[in-house]
């Protein structure tokens, strides 16, 4: 062995290509090779199938897919924001379009495709994109608000046309899709399951026009976008003529990145793509090619799970190894805004003898069609394969028997109506996977792997599975699979699965939630004693305060609720980091009386608090002592305002824009709907704080689209989305129902509240609760529009007593001088607290920091200076 | 009314009067200044306990405003600002073991709450 290191180029740093260096490092390869790969784009492989998550409050960073520190790693050199410009095959050497030359010994293409772009008249005017990269994504965005674009649309109704749909409806756009094909993916799925998914999308506001050609991109005088011309593909596409937009998205599909390997003298399919064989090698052996560059097993692959498994087979290859690559599975299952879209097997039913079983609900819009093959001599009819659109749970477990590492059920029906009989279908069926069962396709990882790492590698959770296994780690589609296993494996391994609130009460909060309402609990202390132990902590007395005031109509301060309470609902005000609190008053939508503007003003002077106005519209009095808090209110409920509850865990504020009354824009009276829900929710308990606006147009002033409920005025009515939040991980609600009328809007907003607050954990927000929800989206608007559960009338009921029963706390505080008593600094003294200390900034007190107050540790001892 | 005593003290206190017992909520607490020191005085069921109400973690004056309960056989209350739990008997945090506060006696007589002034 000479010992001479080897020197492996790798051109193409995208999601395959990245693959290919971590399976290499994994494997030891960098103790003989130098690897040397060539990343074109500004920033190292990232997590392309999310892209679109981009513009749902995603950053770029949140995408990345390359370990931190991977590249410092001895053996490895990337060059960023550089890409191999010529291959020399005789000198064994590629020369960068930066000018950097390597010799190398190996070398492997993942160059990846470039979006096609039709020969369009106009398409390279201004305003025209491709969606491929995060830099597209990023002109997307900044020429949609640079040009404030109202309407965009995209140029192809495929996967990728629908991620780039939604892309475009995430940033506000009035969003068209345009597609030559009479429906939409035609690759993946059949008529009646584009028509179901065709209901779904339009449902969402997104205007679908098939059939139709795009004949030219209208430019205005400067060069910009302004309309599309269409002409008709067939009878039944769209009439020719234009339509006005300001964003256009080519979205038809992608070709493959091969003239590298065409100028290198590579062989070349007839149609692109470079030829290799099994081993993934090119003409060249000493050249690879992988991912969706590659032609091979005689196709383009242009999925990722294919492309890692090149790259799994390329590194074997240059180890020494001997995998080959026979060909992929193109199932995919997929979430396109929102609507669940799974396709796999023989989904059309080519094989001979094949037969469809289908389901197609117009009403619901969930179309499901189940291939079967002839029976075999047992009678039983295999899986072939399958078309899903709307609802897709059954998707994980009809694969696995088209693999065949489940058995199909006798009666066919339940391929469609899954039997329930025998415990939940989800851990039913995962109990019948075979061992080799494939759970994750990217990553090539079997059941038995998985059980493996929970039985004997100590996982006892997704997060580690994925770091053991890599499963889930690609697409993520597997993910609710490898959650519900990891959870099958650890009650098999008799391990007890929890969601206990804390150490004192081994039943969840929804689990609490349905004991103190089915077993007429009114008392934190009758609950410990029925079902806890110990005396209850910090986390289990303030979740069973607020599941008792959700559920009953007492002060929330009186006889033992007093002692259960967090010290913001004890003081009904927010502490602050020096040991005072701030005083909200509620200003419901954000209208506000110049006379109550002059009284909180007054209040404020009189007191010497800090004023600041808050994000939701409403004006935050700071540095309050808890003796000071009742005078305040006193003075507060005079003028006739009311507790902001910015101290519960309850409705904060309804937030809106001026609205239809002034604003030349406005469609419909914001501020009243907002004013009339903050009214209707004011002072409701729930797991968490609920925020909401309420927006006049589209324009959305409000930022409806941001807080756990927001409503969007239309021409016809409302749009209500939910479940959005901003703070530490921003979402974006979505759309629950469109143009319903006011009523509606009230209807469904109290189901939807009533249903999160008796579901939800302890402070998990909307968003987080959706995220979770079994079914999500879909399930959240059978609960709650088609009344799946049976419940609504119970959620609206309860919620009518909510309403009847709201008193505003601070109110019946001041009425009552026993309550006021409770507000004192020293129940022995009318000193105050000489720790609090204020300076004055900018003309308004704040607290003084350590290093500006006398020395903490004499204070420590608790003596007054 | 039960007398109930809390807590060894090397020498003959000075009891200080801080309020009826009867004002006190089970599971609750006050705050209440002793020879100038400001102490947090929690009832439990008909038990007491006395502790200095300075939270150390955030250099404030709060415990007293804390929420009451218990970790194991541990009684203890948390500070309401970020959390950290001390036992009521000894002081000891019960999160980081390097930190205490100053615990104090305190004592029922004739109805009315009285803390040793040290």
């Amino acid at each position: 062995m000479s010992g001479r290191r080897r020197t492996l180029v790798v051109a193409g740093n995208g999601m395959v290509g990245h693959r290919l260096l971590e399976i290499l490092v994994e494997r030891g390869a960098t103790a003989e090779w130098d690897i040397v790969t060539f990343c074109e784009e500004p920033r190292v492989a990232y997590d392309r199938v999310a892209l679109s998550s981009l513009f749902a409050g995603a950053t770029a960073e949140d995408l990345e897919l390359v370990a931190p520190g991977f590249f410092d790693q001895v053996g490895l050199t990337v060059h960023v924001g550089d890409a191999v410009a010529t291959v020399d095959r005789e000198q064994h050497n590629v020369v960068s379009q930066r000018g950097v030359r390597v010799d190398y010994d190996a070398m492997v293409l993942a160059t990846g495709s470039v979006p096609f772009v039709p020969p369009v008249p106009g398409r390279d005017a201004r305003g025209c994109f491709v969606y491929r990269t995060v830099d597209d994504l990023e002109a997307i965005r900044s020429y949609a608000i640079e040009a404030g674009c109202r309407v965009g649309a995209v140029v192809g109704g495929g996967l990728l046309g629908l991620e780039a749909a939604n892309a475009l409806k995430s940033l506000g756009l009035e969003t068209h899709v345009v597609e030559f094909a009479p429906r939409l993916m035609p690759a993946q799925i059949d008529e009646r399951g584009s028509a179901a998914l065709r209901l779904r999308i339009e449902e969402l506001g997104v205007v679908v026009h098939t059939a139709t050609a795009t004949s030219e991109i209208v430019r205005s005088s400067d060069g910009r976008v302004k309309g599309m011309r269409f002409a008709a593909a067939s009878p039944d596409g769209a009439t020719p003529g234009d339509l006005p937009v300001d964003l256009v998205v080519f979205s038809a599909g992608i070709r493959p990145r091969d003239d590298l390997a065409r100028a290198a003298g590579l062989t070349m399919g007839e149609r692109g793509g470079i030829v290799v064989d099994e081993a993934c090698r090119t003409s060249d052996p000493a050249v690879y090619a992988i991912g969706e560059c590659a032609l091979a097993v005689g196709r383009l692959w242009g999925l990722v799970a294919p492309g890692y498994q090149m790259a799994a087979v390329v590194a074997d290859q240059i180890l020494g190894g001997d995998r080959t690559f026979a060909g992929a599975d193109l199932s995919t299952k997929l979430k396109l805004m929102g609507v669940d879209v799974a396709s796999f097997g023989d989904s059309f039913g080519t094989t001979p003898g094949a037969e469809a079983i289908t389901f197609d609900d117009p009403v619901t819009k969930v179309y499901k069609r189940v291939v079967v093959g002839p029976a075999a001599i047992t009678g039983v009819r295999p899986v072939l394969g399958g078309i899903l659109v709307g609802d897709a749970t059954m998707y994980e477990t009809l694969m696995q028997m088209s693999r065949g590492a489940m058995p199909t059920p006798e009666r066919l029906e339940e391929l469609i109506f899954p039997a329930r009989s025998a415990g939940s279908a989800s851990t039913g069926g995962i109990g019948a996977l075979a061992g080799s069962a494939l759970i994750c396709s990217c990553n090539t990882v079997t059941k038995a792997q998985i059980c493996a790492a929970v039985a004997g590698g100590g996982c006892t959770d997704v997060a580690g599975v994925k770091a053991c296994t890599r499963a889930g780690t690609g697409c993520g589609g597997c993910v609710p699979l490898v959650s519900d296993l990891v959870r099958f494996e650890l009650v098999a391994s008799g391990v007890e699965v929890r969601n206990d609130l804390c150490e004192h009460f081994a039943f969840s909060r929804q689990e609490l939630f349905d004991i103190l309402r089915a077993q007429r609990i009114a008392s934190f202390s009758e609950l410990l004693l029925a079902h806890g132990r110990g005396r209850g902590c910090e986390v289990c007395k303030p979740a069973v305060a607020s599941m008792l005031a959700t559920l009953g109509d007492a002060y929330i301060l009186d006889g033992e609720q007093a002692s259960l309470q967090d010290t913001n609902d004890h003081f009904l005000a927010n502490l602050q980091r020096d040991g005072t609190y701030s005083v909200v008053p509620r200003v419901p939508g954000g209208e506000i009386t110049p006379d109550q503007l002059i009284a909180i003003g007054h209040v404020a002077k009189d007191f010497g608090l800090y004023t600041k106005i808050t994000g939701g519209q409403r004006i935050d009095l700071f540095g309050a002592r808890v003796d000071q808090l009742p005078h305040i209110w006193q003075r507060l409920v005079e003028v006739g305002m009311e507790s902001g509850h910015a101290y519960g865990k309850a409705l904060r504020t309804v937030k809106s824009c001026v609205g239809r009354n002034w604003c030349r824009f406005g469609v419909q009276d914001s501020t009243a709907l907002a004013i009339e829900l903050e009214l209707r929710y004011r002072g409701l308990r729930s797991p968490h704080k609920v925020k909401a606006a309420v927006s006049g147009c589209s324009r959305e002033c409000a930022e409806a689209q941001s807080k756990d409920f927001g409503v969007i005025a239309t021409e016809q009515g409302w749009n209500l989305y939910v479940c959005g939040n901003g703070g530490l991980k921003p979402q974006h609600a979505v759309l629950l129902a469109g143009d319903i009328d006011r009523e509606t809007v009230i209807r469904y907003l109290d189901r939807f509240l009533m249903f999160y607050i008796r579901t939800a954990d302890r402070l998990e927000r909307t968003a987080t609760w959706l995220n979770k929800l079994e079914g999500g989206l879909d399930y959240l608007r059978r609960v709650v529009i088609d009344d799946c559960l049976g419940l609504c009338a119970e959620f609206e009921a309860d919620m009518a007593g909510h309403v009847a029963r709201y008193r505003c706390e601070w109110k019946e505080t001041i009425e009552d001088p026993e309550r006021m008593a409770r507000f004192r600094t020293f129940v022995n003294s009318d000193e105050t607290d000489a720790n609090v200390v204020f300076i004055s900034e900018r003309g308004q007190p704040r607290p003084a920091y350590a290093d500006e107050k006398p020395d903490p540790a004499l204070l420590a001892l608790g003596r007054t200076p | 009314m039960t007398i109930t005593e809390t807590h060894a003290h090397a020498l003959a206190p000075t009891w200080v009067e801080v309020c009826p017992f009867d004002w006190l909520i089970s599971g609750r607490g006050v705050c209440a200044l002793v020879g100038g020191r400001q102490v947090a005085v929690f009832r439990v069921d008909d038990e007491l306990f006395a502790l200095s109400n300075f939270d150390p973690f955030s250099q404030t004056f709060v415990l007293s405003r804390g929420v009451v309960g218990s970790r194991g056989d541990h009684l203890k209350v948390a500070s309401p600002i970020f959390k950290q739990s001390f036992d009521l008997r000894t002081g000891a945090c019960l999160d980081d073991a390097t930190v205490s506060v100053p615990t104090y006696a305190a004592r029922v007589a004739d109805g009315q709450v009285q803390v040793a002034c040290p």
